[in-house]
């Protein structure tokens, strides 16, 4: 098997900082794009050349496991030399040093950038600074767009389709940039999109942003075709914004009883990493209608279609 | 118990239900707990057979009284108030529900300990006791109780007790969250840092007694503050014992905006005054301070309009090595479940609130406000019903009072009006010899 992605492709952007910007077109384009990248992963022969010659940095402020390999594995599948840079956080001194990281990065002449940080519109403050290409690889409570490209990838090869789908987000929405990233994506899909949380968890004005909000899993998951949950960070719990994890559990942890108001053919999704016994269970995390390490697998396909994308902006000669 | 289970009829008695504005000379019949017939004469054909009739010719009957607001001991000072000992408090002073703080060792804080009170009630009580849970862990004002479990285990609101949440924004997310769960907040509005040292009322009086003074400003500014955040989170909210009038002031405005907010007055802020002080008396020692007359004439009228929902006792027993004590030193509380309806009954004769006016302030209000069954005469409600004599004179004496510790301030006054008989469940649970 040798598929040769359609070269006619092309996003309009030299960055990818958020799904917001992207049209319907390009997020079909790059869903369509990385497809073909599922197949190329599940042959023995894995490498292309697309990127041969490239430097890929993953600047990450943030730690991460998944995403950072992920993007790591999709950059040398395509040919690219990628280095890992991870910068503690108590390290940085905000501001100056992230422009500062970035001026000296960008002396070193990569040709994409693939960044973590955690504050929002950190990652487009310093794509202004630097000369290649960047990727946002989440910025603090903003936006993770190639989480919510791999989730989109992974419900439509399930559902054959994500119009028309009531998809139901649950759990920490107003710290969550996946969230953020998949209310836009799905909505310019024609999705049906449902937020569900406790309102200490939802960001004011959140009606506003295209979704049905809900503030019980009853009422949320009535009918709904994907179940997506999102982690509870640990220092959110404990009375800050919700009173404790057995309470969180008790009214919007994902078990089988609360699956079950879903529909009968519901799939679950998770951006991992999970905390079991908080916002999900074993039972349903680990169950036959969970989609959670398909993602995984997934995420290595949209981030090579990002880069391969990309790629095709950069500067040839 | 006085009674057994037999069917009980009242007759001839003066009924008033506030819960329905309802005033008329009939009989009340009660049977299986629960309230049956109301009404101009029952017929004897109607009454069941073996039941106990009362003959209440000039008497009043009314639907059992629920204090929003009493601090019990147990657990962790038992020497104090126990269950046990409250309830007979109660229901020699026509309480037939207590509402108990959150504020004992260990607080009320997890779903355990709200299963254990109702327990320990349910097997040592004479009259109903619901408990209150704490807002925020330890009552510490930092992070909030499972609201969600600990309504499910049987808390019917949430509240720091005699505490007030300093931080606005714990108080913001609580009244978030709490609202997901229509769950009550009821607050104790006093700024801690305002009421500093002070130990009475400022005023002219404290600044001769040599005591440092609490403002008024203390109070009304932790009432504005919160109820502009429960205008932001549309949250339900209690003020927990309001005192003076510049308080009604915000109150009102709040009510008028369309707040789902009530408050109660104590039956201390609405009979005394900061003169009772005297000299340096600690039983007159509580928090928030005794107000001038000003403040005690704004909050009567308040009870009469309505303004103030809720009459409570804020009942919180005191020992004598709590009590006597310089009165800086003195811890405050006052013990008032037992006279709190006599003493609210110089209010009703004095004119300035009328009976209707005062029995649905202590039983249909805390009822409707906390979503309990009581505080109505309407047949299929629980049997929880009194029977008053407006006129008995009698003077009290602290000593033949019930509670454990004998810290009233209403020691030695003379009160016109009492609970005769008190009905818990269609048991009479108490009756004045």
């Amino acid at each position: 098997m040798n598929i040769a992605p359609k070269p006619s492709f092309v996003l309009h952007q030299r960055h990818l900082l958020g799904i917001e910007g992207l049209s319907r077109d390009e997020i079909i384009g790059l869903l369509d794009l990385a497809e073909e990248f599922v197949a190329i992963n599940r042959q023995v022969e894995k490498k292309r050349a697309s990127l041969r010659g490239r430097t890929q940095i993953n600047l990450f402020f943030e730690v991460s496991t998944r995403t950072q390999s992920s993007f790591e594995l999709a950059g040398k599948r395509l040919g690219a030399d990628v280095m890992n840079m991870s910068v503690g956080a108590s390290s940085i001194r905000k501001g100056e040093t992230l422009i500062d990281t970035a001026i000296t990065l960008n002396a070193m002449h990569p040709d994409i950038l693939v960044v973590r940080h955690q504050s929002s519109g950190a990652v487009a403050l310093l794509a202004r600074k630097v000369g290649c290409c960047v990727i946002n690889a989440g910025d603090g409570s903003h936006e993770h767009p190639t989480q919510a490209l791999l989730d989109a990838l992974t419900i439509r090869r399930n559902k054959g389709q994500v119009e028309r789908l009531i998809v139901a987000i649950c759990g920490d929405i107003a710290h969550s940039r996946v969230a953020r990233s998949n209310i836009i994506l799905l909505n310019a899909l024609d999705a049906r999109v449902r937020v569900v949380a406790p309102s200490t968890l939802l960001p004011p004005g959140v009606e506003r942003l295209g979704v049905e909000v809900y503030r019980d899993m009853r009422e949320g998951l009535r009918d709904a075709d994907i179940v997506m949950m999102l982690r509870l960070q640990r220092e959110r719990m404990n009375g800050s914004f919700v009173p404790s994890e057995q309470e969180y559990f008790a009214y919007f942890g994902l078990d089988e009883k609360k699956l079950g108001y879903a529909k009968p053919d519901a799939l679950v999704m998770h951006p991992g990493p999970m905390n079991r016994g908080v916002e999900i269970n074993s039972t349903v995390a680990d169950g036959a209608r969970s989609l959670i390490r398909e993602q995984v697998e997934m995420g290595v396909a949209v981030r090579m279609a990002v880069l391969e994308a990309l790629s095709r902006k950069l500067p040839s000669a | 118990m006085l009674s057994d289970r037999r069917p009980i009829l009242l007759t001839n008695a003066r009924i008033i239900d506030p819960s329905r504005d309802l005033d008329l000379v009939g009989d009340l019949l009660m049977a299986d707990g629960a309230i049956r017939e109301v009404k101009r004469g029952i017929s004897a054909a109607g009454v069941p057979e073996g039941a106990e009739v009362i003959d209440c010719r000039d008497r009043i009957v009314a639907p059992g009284l629920i204090d929003m607001r009493a601090f019990i001991g147990e657990p962790g000072a038992e020497y104090r108030e126990t269950l046990a000992s409250a309830s007979q408090a109660a229901a020699a002073g026509g309480v037939t529900t207590i509402i108990c703080q959150p504020d004992t060792d260990p607080p009320i804080d997890d779903p355990a300990m709200v299963d254990f009170v109702q327990r320990r009630a349910r097997d040592t009580a004479i009259v109903h006791v619901l408990p209150m849970a704490a807002l925020t862990t330890g009552l510490k004002g930092e992070e909030m109780t499972e609201i969600g479990l600990l309504k499910a285990a049987g808390a019917v609101a949430f509240t720091d007790g005699a505490r007030s949440v300093t931080n606005a924004r714990v108080m913001r997310r609580a009244l978030t969250y709490a609202r997901d769960f229509d769950a009550l907040i009821a607050h104790h509005t006093e700024d801690p840092d305002l009421v500093g040292e002070g130990v009475m009322n400022e005023c002219e009086f404290a600044a001769r007694l040599g005591l440092m003074g609490v403002p008024t400003a203390a109070e009304t500014i932790m009432l504005e503050r919160d109820l502009r955040l429960v205008a932001l989170t549309q949250a339900r909210y209690h003020a927990a014992s309001l005192t003076c009038a510049d308080s009604l002031d915000v109150l009102k405005r709040g009510k008028e905006a369309g707040l789902a907010v009530t408050a109660a007055a104590s039956i201390n802020h609405l009979t005394l005054n900061e003169i009772d002080v005297g000299s340096y008396r600690t039983f007159c020692k509580v928090s928030p301070p005794l107000r001038g007359e000003t403040d005690r004439r704004a909050l009567v009228e308040a009870v009469a309009s309505g303004l103030i929902d809720v009459v409570m006792s804020d009942h919180d027993p005191q020992d004598v090595e709590t009590k006597r004590l310089p009165f800086a030193e003195a811890e405050p509380g006052a013990i008032g479940i037992e006279t709190m309806l006599s003493a609210a009954l110089r209010l009703v004769h004095s004119g300035d609130v009328t009976l209707m006016a005062l029995l649905k302030a202590m039983s249909t209000r805390p009822a409707e406000i906390l979503g309990l069954p009581g505080g109505t005469l309407r047949p299929g409600s629980p049997a929880d019903v009194i029977v008053i004599d407006l006129d008995v004179p009698w003077i009290v004496d602290r000593e033949m009072l019930k509670s454990k510790c004998k810290n009233s301030p209403f020691d030695e006054a003379k009160l016109q009006g009492r609970v005769t008989r008190t009905i818990v469940a269609g048991r009479t649970v108490y009756e004045y010899v």
